[in-house]
């Protein structure tokens, strides 16, 4: 034992680091949360912060170390949040359990964002350059665009599906409406809260951390680095890309699932472009290839909406301004020439690489 | 082990290799040579799959090679190196030549995500495996540095080390002392002997220096304008008329 703990492996330390740290900020919120000294507003978004962290830590996985961009995140986020809150709301009867039945949607979701990600995966992998970015744009629009007009009704028969037209009048006895259209899913129970969010933020770091430093990982950062050589060293591409992809996707069905449990209501429109966006900044902000920087912007980012709130109508010009200005300060070969001056080191940084 | 025969390749109006017929002994030192624009390395392009050839076959150890896709010639037994140096930038020394031994050894992606023993195991031998290999070319000192920021010379070695990894039969080296300074280009010849013994390896280069050529190569092949000019043992193929005059001109 005391072998291997002399040979953690660097990317092992600082794993230990970042969840021993994720740990200590937990604990430090749940007593001064049940003190009482924590505002309502603040009470709500914590779980919220974790949803975003877990979602930018699955997308720099795709970014940073696969090398390929996704514009649709959100895509499969709603994928996640729709098959679980479905199955939530479906099998409400059947498994009267609320922590089962959410286990069991967790799972389902997570398995079905990481399908989603292998079907388009499949074919726009094999190909070299933007092309997933373009793919994965359209799909979250697509995604958007059928769950609006999806509509799962349930009753005593079982459950009925249909698009475009409304099937509610068509349903026999016991008729409730689980996936209503536009209008979304109503009333999935509240279970996501902030030690959910905080378990499931430390396993997803774990595992991507774990992946990483792993036979696969490397290789799926060779050919992050140089596909050509990646093949003439005999390395799949294909199949490689895939497993991160899918990994990619699957992580952002998490935060999907406990982003329906989170909320009562959820609709489609809200996984639109703008949060793939907004992730994807999360992940740029916090260093491609740093998933302890992507956990910190997420949650700043998130953050400085919320704490701008006063400033009403000035709140998104200075949350814009403040996005600028960090940028800068965190990648500017200036700023980082001056942080290295005055030795100042930033957290959530590894080291820092002024050369590129 | 390795026949070429008729290889050719043609890119719109312009046949960059034409006709090249090559028959390689195991164990041999060969040696492509030839004017810039020859079509070498689009030679070792052909035969490592990275082109599929319009015309012409490629066997080793009597199978048909011809066609397979870049990674699967690599697992028949072709490592390569590259004219413009292709690592793996942001990995380390060690990373880069453990990617080599990425088909070596396995274990699953779940048991590197669980931790599993096999994980443990595969990873220690893994790690033995490419120090052993680091150490042959005097890069084991170097193995936390970031493969980038190697001197320019330890890179083209770390490229050999990474290829060897790959436990190939036969090696092709794309201009190993492009850069080198002439004490440099000495040790690396030793090297290149030294590997061929330990690694039983074939060895397929292609160079300019004409010390290295005339130094370690046994047989040549010379390329002009896509297609063959002369073969033959090195010192022959050296002192043909038409070979300096494709060099020196008339």
């Amino acid at each position: 034992m005391n072998d291997k703990m002399k040979k953690l492996s660097p990317s092992t330390t600082e794993l230990l680091k970042t969840v021993l740290g994720l740990v200590a900020v937990y604990i430090v919120i749940t007593v001064v949360s049940m003190t009482g000294n924590l505002s309502h507003s603040m009470n709500n978004i914590l779980a919220e912060l974790c949803i975003y962290a877990i979602i930018a830590v699955g997308l720099n996985l795709c970014v940073g170390f696969l090398g390929e961009l996704s514009l649709g995140h959100a895509g499969f986020m709603s994928v996640g949040a729709f098959v679980s809150a479905t199955f939530t709301h479906a099998m409400a009867d059947a498994i009267p359990s609320l922590y089962v039945r959410f286990f069991i949607a967790l799972i389902l979701g997570t398995l079905c964002a990481a399908l989603a990600g292998f079907l388009i995966g499949i074919p726009v992998l094999r190909l070299n350059g933007d092309y997933l970015a373009i793919v994965t744009l359209a799909f979250g629009e697509i995604i958007k665009g059928l769950l609006n007009v999806f509509y799962v009704g349930k009753d005593n028969s079982g459950l009925h599906f249909s698009f475009v037209t409304d099937n509610s009048a068509s349903l026999g006895e016991g008729r409730k409406m689980i996936i209503n259209g536009a209008k979304g899913i109503m009333g999935t129970p509240h279970v996501t809260n902030f030690t959910i969010g905080m378990v499931l933020l430390i396993a997803v770091l774990v595992v991507v951390t774990f992946l990483v430093d792993s036979r696969t990982g490397r290789a799926i950062q060779a050919i992050r680095d140089n596909r050509i050589a990646a093949e003439s060293v005999g390395i799949p591409i294909t199949k490689f890309k895939l497993i991160a992809f899918m990994i990619s996707a699957g992580i952002a069905g998490i935060a999907g699932v406990l982003y329906s449990h989170y909320l009562s209501t959820v609709t489609a429109s809200k996984f639109d472009f703008n949060m793939s966006i907004l992730v994807l900044v999360f992940v740029v902000l916090g260093g491609l290839g740093n998933f302890r920087g992507s956990i910190v912007s997420a949650v700043i980012l998130t953050l400085l909406p919320e704490l701008l709130r006063g400033l009403s109508n000035y709140r998104m010009l200075i949350y814009s301004i403040l996005l600028i200005g960090l940028m800068l300060f965190n990648w500017a070969p200036k700023a980082i020439e001056w942080r290295q001056m005055h030795r100042i080191k930033l957290p959530w940084k590894g080291k820092d690489n002024a050369s590129s | 082990m390795l026949q070429v025969k008729d290889l050719s390749i043609q890119f719109g109006g312009l046949k960059a290799v034409d006709g090249l017929s090559m028959d390689i002994a195991d164990g041999e030192l060969y040696g492509l040579i030839g004017p810039n624009g020859a079509g070498k390395t689009t030679v070792f392009n052909l035969l490592t799959g990275v082109y599929k050839p319009t015309e012409g076959t490629v066997f080793l150890d009597g199978k048909d090679i011809t066609g397979l896709s870049t990674t699967m010639i690599n697992k028949v037994g072709i490592a390569r190196t590259f004219q413009n140096i292709r690592l793996f930038a942001e990995l380390s020394v060690l990373d880069n030549v453990k990617v080599g031994l990425h088909n070596g050894f396995s274990y699953s992606t779940l048991a590197g995500v669980l931790r599993l023993p096999s994980y443990f195991r595969a990873e220690k031998e893994m790690n033995e495996r490419a120090m052993e290999l680091l150490s042959v070319f005097g890069l084991d000192t170097e193995s936390d540095t970031l493969s980038s920021n190697l001197p320019y010379g330890a890179q083209r070695k770390l490229e050999i080390a990474r290829a060897i990894a790959t436990g190939p039969k036969l090696l092709l080296l794309d201009e190993p002392a492009a850069g080198m300074n002439p004490n440099e280009t000495q040790e690396l010849m030793d090297t290149i002997h030294f590997i061929r013994e330990k690694f039983s390896l074939t060895i397929l280069l292609i160079e300019h220096d004409m010390r290295l050529v005339s130094g370690i190569c046994e047989r040549l092949t010379v390329l002009n304008f896509g297609q063959e000019l002369a073969q033959g043992s090195t010192k022959d193929v050296l002192n043909d008329p038409e070979v300096v005059k494709a060099y020196l001109g008339e």
